[in-house]
């Protein structure tokens, strides 16, 4: 899995867990949470459906690592390639 | 100490035959039921009434995903009532404001839902959900209100089994009496038909209704009733003090002038006629009106063959002598809305004060000899000589009797 490909995932969960939100234009170097109206509950909603769909955990000593669209990707994308 | 009287203000609603008051209340005349027919996790088929109001009138999808369906039906029916009272409600004073809804029960669905959930998961519980826990507080449906209107004083949920409509309006009236709101938002909700558990419940008591046809399932008093049809719904009121109302110049549905709630404390389930009777004499007392000044009683029966008689035997002894008192049901149209049930029967008669005419009672092909009261409206509407009161009965498991009288309002 790429970054890019990476990024596409999560923005997936992103858009079922915000619905309202507009996703065309996420800047990946900002938080997500200056661009997108996400809370708490919804960091952990990204979290748990990472667990669900796809296998991944999240530790919470590194939810930090979720801020934004560029350090999801950073952070996640090994993991997704370290399940194949 | 003289107490405030207590005006109705607003009505927001929805009902499975209806998501207004207006198109309600027309459906109660025309005899158009709502019930269908739905898929039950576990049960397969279930008749049940289900509402079909527009959530994204009032919520945001994110919202509608993160919170309940009693919330749901909480947001709508408030935000219907407050529109309809015409209060400018953007100016109140929302520490002054209240939120009192009646449940049956909340929470079963989540629950149900949640377990379901971990359930493709082996019952693994770290895929149990973080929303669980905000979902399932008693309060929900009246905190998710809160939310939504941005109301800052008391928001909380009543619980009282099916009696609980009643009550959510008896507390309200009690708040405004002693001055703890100055506006309150009241009445019952019911998101029971996505909890299998209700359905299963019932089911086993044998007490869960059947027929081929779904909108002939819900039955009182007819000879072959067998049993509850769930439904989902909510009826919430505006209350207001009279002076407040008058100041204002709002329009007034009627005035709560009496209400009584007292304990059979004799079986979980089967309801006392004695403590019923009573409970309807107390409201009476305190509304300061014989039973002859009643002119609709909206009766509690929910279509299992003891309950419906015992009802009757409360009312008999009750209204023995009164030509004018018309009885009616309108469960036969929307199934049991558990929580919601009192509040939005009462809804269906409201408008009674305005044309004089009596909804019926439908579905009785047959009426069970045992349930023979005077003036049961059966079937078609009638027209009154005059309705200048109404009773109205909501009764709950464990024994819970509740009766609200509102009359005409007259200055």
């Amino acid at each position: 899995m790429t970054n890019d490909e990476c990024k596409k995932v999560v923005l997936e969960i992103i858009a079922e867990i915000a619905p309202d939100e507009d996703l065309s234009d996420v800047n990946p170097d900002v938080a997500l949470r200056e661009q997108l109206d996400l809370d708490s509950m919804d960091f952990l909603d990204i979290v748990m459906e990472l667990r669900k769909k796809h296998g991944i955990e999240v530790p919470e000593a590194d939810y930090g690592e979720l801020a934004s669209l560029g350090s999801c990707a950073a952070y996640l994308t090994p993991k997704f390639n370290a399940l194949v | 100490m003289e107490l405030s009287r207590i005006v109705i203000t607003g009505v927001g609603l929805t009902a499975p035959n209806g998501t207004n008051l207006s198109e309600f209340r027309n459906n109660l005349l025309k005899g158009v039921a709502g019930i269908s027919r739905i898929e039950m996790r576990y049960m397969g088929e279930a008749l049940a009434g289900v509402c079909d109001f527009d959530p994204l009138k009032y919520q945001r999808r994110k919202e509608l995903r993160v919170g309940t369906r009693a919330g749901s039906i909480s947001i709508y029916c408030s935000r219907e009532a407050v529109e309809d009272s015409g209060i400018a409600f953007e100016a109140l004073d929302k520490d002054r404001v209240g939120i009192y809804v009646g449940i049956t029960e909340h929470g079963n669905v989540e629950t149900e839902n949640e377990i379901y959930n971990i359930s493709q998961f082996d019952y693994d519980t770290k895929f149990w959900t973080h929303h669980h826990n905000p979902r399932t507080v008693a309060n929900n449906p009246a905190g998710e209100a809160s939310l939504n209107l941005k109301v800052t004083g008391p928001a909380y949920t009543i619980g009282a089994a099916c009696a609980a409509g009643n009550l959510g309006l008896v507390h309200a009236l009690q708040m405004l009496q002693l001055g703890e709101v100055d506006f309150a938002i009241a009445g019952g909700v019911s998101e029971s038909i996505h909890t299998f558990g209700i359905f299963a419940g019932f089911k086993s008591q044998g007490a869960l209704a059947e027929h081929e046809d779904p909108n002939k399932a819900s039955r009182p008093f007819d000879l072959a009733r067998n049993g509850i049809v769930v439904s989902e719904g909510g009826a919430l009121y505006t209350l207001e003090r009279l002076e407040d109302a008058q100041a204002r110049g709002a329009k007034v549905y009627g005035e709560i002038v009496g209400y009584h709630v007292n304990s059979d404390a004799t079986d979980y389930v089967l309801p006392n006629p004695e403590r019923q009777a009573q409970c309807m004499r107390a409201a009476l007392k305190k509304a300061n009106l014989e039973p002859k000044d009643i002119h609709i009683v909206n009766t509690h029966a929910t279509a299992t063959p003891m309950g419906d008689i015992q009802e009757c035997d409360a009312i008999k002894q009750v209204f023995a002598d009164c030509p004018e008192t018309y009885v009616n049901n309108t469960k036969g149209f929307i199934g049991h809305a558990m929580g919601a049930a009192g509040a939005l029967e009462l809804a269906g008669n409201l408008p009674s004060f305005e044309d004089n005419v009596v909804h019926p009672t439908i579905n009785i092909d047959e009426l069970d000899p045992k349930c023979q009261i005077p003036n049961l409206v059966v079937n078609e509407p009638i027209e009154a000589k005059r309705v200048d009161a109404i009773l109205n009965n909501s009764f709950g498991m464990l024994g819970i009797n509740s009766a609200l009288i509102v009359k005409r309002f007259s200055d």
